[in-house]
């Protein structure tokens, strides 16, 4: 077997086009750096996607399958299973790897849920004593935050919260009938709902970079990518200013393999495979930036050893893989009487919520660390796989004809048919979305008997939920159930008790993974810095989720993308004072 | 005995389509957002241009439409079954006119992990009938099949002695609504409205007042 060497030598090679790939590659060409981005997956163009496909243009109508999980149609390739890339779960745990192969990585597929992180989501172990604090502050970041809203675009509403804190907004989009009236009822047991914030254009961005981004059209499909690059996607607006400079060139279907370093420890760039003629490369780089996703860096990071780095590279601490995090989550559903027989529009609105629920008890006494936020749905949706499935649950709601109670749900004939169009868009679901603790021992580590079909040795994960995660999830549901009972709704299923530690998500199921190659100032303790850079090789950079150092209560990529621009600005600077 | 209802008319849902289409071109569009706006182009100007680029049936699918999971004995046994459970009235078809069958059958090829639910259910169905009428489902009149349903339809007062022709039914009217609704009649029977391009600005005030809320609290 012959390792080719790329011929040109490259100022940054990136591994990794998702959220922290494509913001590091656009702020580095802009830079004036020649950049190398290896994406394991093919191109990937929005434009190409499943937008405005009717259900019954697919015999499936849209059902999902293993190679989408999510739905026939939704954008993403990849998910919790990829033939020939296998992942291991230590005896007793359940981590669940999502993964994306394609241009853009995971950026194509999430509910463009974009929340900043808040003061105290920088000092929570100052405030409860868990987990640590980050090594930067709000203050730190907060610039960069205001970039990003700028360049990508956000919608929301300016509610002067706390830990919430406002960004440079576009006008929200006004809720739907159904969320107007969930809020309503929210209120009435002091819980909030306000507009909720979205990397959609609700109006046109002035920048030059954004002249192809066209408005939302509202057709609520953001999960099948958008045709007019009107949501956040790396493919859809942060590789279009890449290319622009000139300075990026893409190497798609490029599995890297190992960080190579020299005889001082520095390293001197990436090896990788091609996944479809199985020809091994080798690309030289004075700088190499991970942004595989947490834990394939960390995989990446550890399946890289040598003399200098015998424990792996940047990993001299031992903390690579450790104090691994997904968010907590769980989900209810409901029929609403006052929803039954609505009035037909065209609800679909931007894809997600209009509204949502910030975390809204900080200073409320509670019996758990860390708080939640609440993601609501419902309304008059297309019709697809699963159409108003298991209504023998509900449909007794109606009652009969003649206005007397129904003995049973279920039925057929005359009176279901009518059953389907009288309770469609009546049916409203929640789910939670809670800050887990950062532990040491939830981690992901290489396994020693199994390799992947390039012969990479693979992930092994031990994760673990602890009490303060199973009683947080105790608590959305006791929200969820106020919530619904305010509004006279009936829940579809009973709420889950502790048994089934109240429903709580396996770990990895909100595909929020975080934490594996935690920043800090001591390198005892930590991987990298808080310029994202390893303290044990200064050419080395993270800038995906595994620097994050806590949770938070919030969707982690506005901070992905605010972090890796910061690191980026500050790679530019070291290599133009000759530091890199 | 359950008996099907005559199908009754809903004032409160009454809205012609017509009506429905008025709020869209009226209703959702930011008056803000489209000063200066006067005629229906100029409207239809700030409705975004979207190209429709999405890919058709795949090979595979093709391929998978093409074969065949029932006997010509259970097709027949879901097509009554299906037109039992969503029937024609004045407004759509039946299960049958939107396509059900075909749906059923290409989802048990899709999920083979499914078939032996659907098969083994169909047969309890043609069991039951034998050991009431002698005769399998399919040979029933529309009377005797009724009583079937009507014994296994309604989960929460079905005898246990017919738990499992209930689970099989409720699956069963799962994978019906599916293959109705998702269809191209049943999305114009609900009427589910959306899937274009528009500009949203609200809900209809009629709903709003319908649901006591609005957008000044």
């Amino acid at each position: 077997m012959q390792i080719k060497k790329q011929p040109s030598e490259y100022d940054v090679v990136i591994v990794g086009s998702g959220a922290g790939g494509g913001m590091a590659a656009k702020v580095l060409t802009e830079g004036g750096a020649r950049v190398a981005m290896l994406e394991a997956g093919p191109y990937f163009n929005s434009e190409d996607a499943n937008m405005f496909k009717w259900s019954y243009e697919s015999p499936r109508r849209g059902a999902a399958s293993r190679k989408h999980p999510f739905g026939e149609f939704d954008a993403n390739i990849g998910g919790w299973e990829i033939d020939g890339e296998p992942y291991t779960n230590k005896a007793g745990s359940n981590f669940k790897w999502f993964r994306a192969r394609m241009l853009g990585g995971r950026t194509n597929h999430w509910g463009r849920i974009s929340l900043r992180f808040g003061p105290h989501d920088f000092e929570r172990k100052s405030m409860d004593g868990l987990g640590d604090d980050w090594p930067l502050s709000y203050d730190d970041i907060a610039p960069y935050y205001d970039k990003v809203d700028r360049f990508v675009g956000i919608f929301g509403s300016r509610e002067g919260l706390y830990n919430d804190p406002d960004g440079i907004f576009l006008p929200p989009p006004k809720p739907r009938g159904y969320e107007l009236l969930i809020q309503k009822a929210a209120r009435s047991v002091g819980v909030p709902m306000i507009p909720s914030r979205l990397s959609i254009l609700t109006r046109p961005l002035d920048h030059a970079a954004a002249t192809h981004r066209a408005p939302c059209h509202y057709c609520s499909q953001c999960g099948r990518s958008c045709s007019t690059h009107s949501n956040f996607s790396t493919p859809s607006v942060l590789i279009p200013p890449a290319e622009a400079t000139g300075n990026l060139e893409m190497i798609l279907h490029a599995m890297a393999r190992e960080v190579t370093t020299d005889s001082e420890g520095k390293a001197t760039g990436v090896s990788y495979v091609n996944t479809i003629t199985g020809q091994e490369y080798h690309l030289k780089a004075r700088v190499v930036v991970l942004a595989a996703s947490a834990c394939e860096s960390a995989r990446l990071l550890l399946n890289s050893k040598s003399d200098r780095h015998p424990n792996g590279l940047a990993n001299s601490s031992d903390v690579v893989g450790r104090y691994l995090m997904d968010t907590t989550g769980t989900t209810m559903m409901a029929v609403i009487p006052d929803l039954i027989d609505g009035i037909p529009h065209n609800e679909d609105g931007v894809g997600g919520m209009h509204l949502y629920t910030p975390w809204w008890r900080e200073k409320q006494k509670r019996d758990f660390p860390r708080g939640y936020h609440i993601e609501f749905w419902g309304g008059r949706t297309m019709p697809g796989y699963g159409f108003m499935g298991g209504i023998h649950r509900y449909n007794k709601i109606l009652g009969e004809i003649d206005g007397k109670p129904r003995s049973s749900g279920g039925g057929y004939g005359m009176q279901l048919k009518e059953d389907y169009r009288r309770l469609y868009g009546a049916v409203i679901g929640m789910s939670g979305r809670g800050e887990s603790i950062a532990f040491k021992d939830n981690y992901c580590e290489i396994d020693p008997d199994t390799v992947d079909k390039y012969g990479i040795p693979v992930l092994r994960f031990n994760y673990a939920w602890s009490d303060y995660e199973i009683l947080q999830v105790k608590h959305m549901h006791e929200t969820f159930s106020e919530i619904i009972n305010a509004m006279g709704g009936i829940q579809l299923w009973n709420s889950p008790g502790k048994d089934s530690n109240y429903g709580i998500t396996p770990p990895g199921s909100i595909i929020h993974e975080i934490g594996v190659t935690r920043m800090g100032n001591d390198p005892k303790t930590s991987a990298v810095n808080k310029f994202n850079q390893a303290h044990d090789a200064k050419n080395v950079f993270v800038v995906d989720g595994g620097p994050f150092v806590s949770q938070a209560d919030k969707n982690p990529t506005w901070t992905i993308l605010a972090l890796a621009w910061r690191a980026s600005e500050y790679i530019i600077d070291q290599m133009k004072k000759m530091n890199l | 005995m359950k008996k099907d209802n005559k199908h009754t008319e809903n004032n409160k849902r009454q809205i012609s389509r017509r009506d429905s289409l008025k709020y869209i071109t009226l209703g959702t569009i930011s008056v803000a957002y489209l000063a200066g706006c006067s005629t229906p182009e100029e409207i239809e100007d700030k409705i975004p241009k979207v190209k429709k680029n999405y890919p058709g049936i795949s090979e595979e699918d093709i391929a998978l439409m093409k074969q065949k999971f029932f006997t010509d004995h259970e097709r027949e046994t879901v097509r009554q079954l299906a037109n039992l459970i969503i029937p024609a009235d004045n407004r759509s078809g039946n299960a049958e006119d939107a396509g059900v069958v075909p749906f059923i059958e290409f989802m048990m090829l899709d999920k083979p992990e499914n078939q032996t639910k659907m098969r083994g259910g169909l047969k309890w169905m043609d069991f039951e009938s034998l050991s009431r009428y002698e005769k399998e489902f399919i040979k029933c009149s529309e009377e005797e099949q009724q009583q079937i349903l009507d014994d296994i339809a309604y989960p929460d007062t079905a005898r246990p002695e017919f738990s499992q022709g209930v689970s099989f039914f409720n699956i069963f009217r799962d994978y019906v609504a599916t293959g109705f609704w998702s269809s191209k009649t049943g999305i114009n029977d609900l009427p589910y409205e959306g899937n274009m391009a528009n500009v949203w600005s609200g809900a209809p005030q009629e709903w709003l007042d319908r649901l006591s809320v609005s957008y000044d609290s």
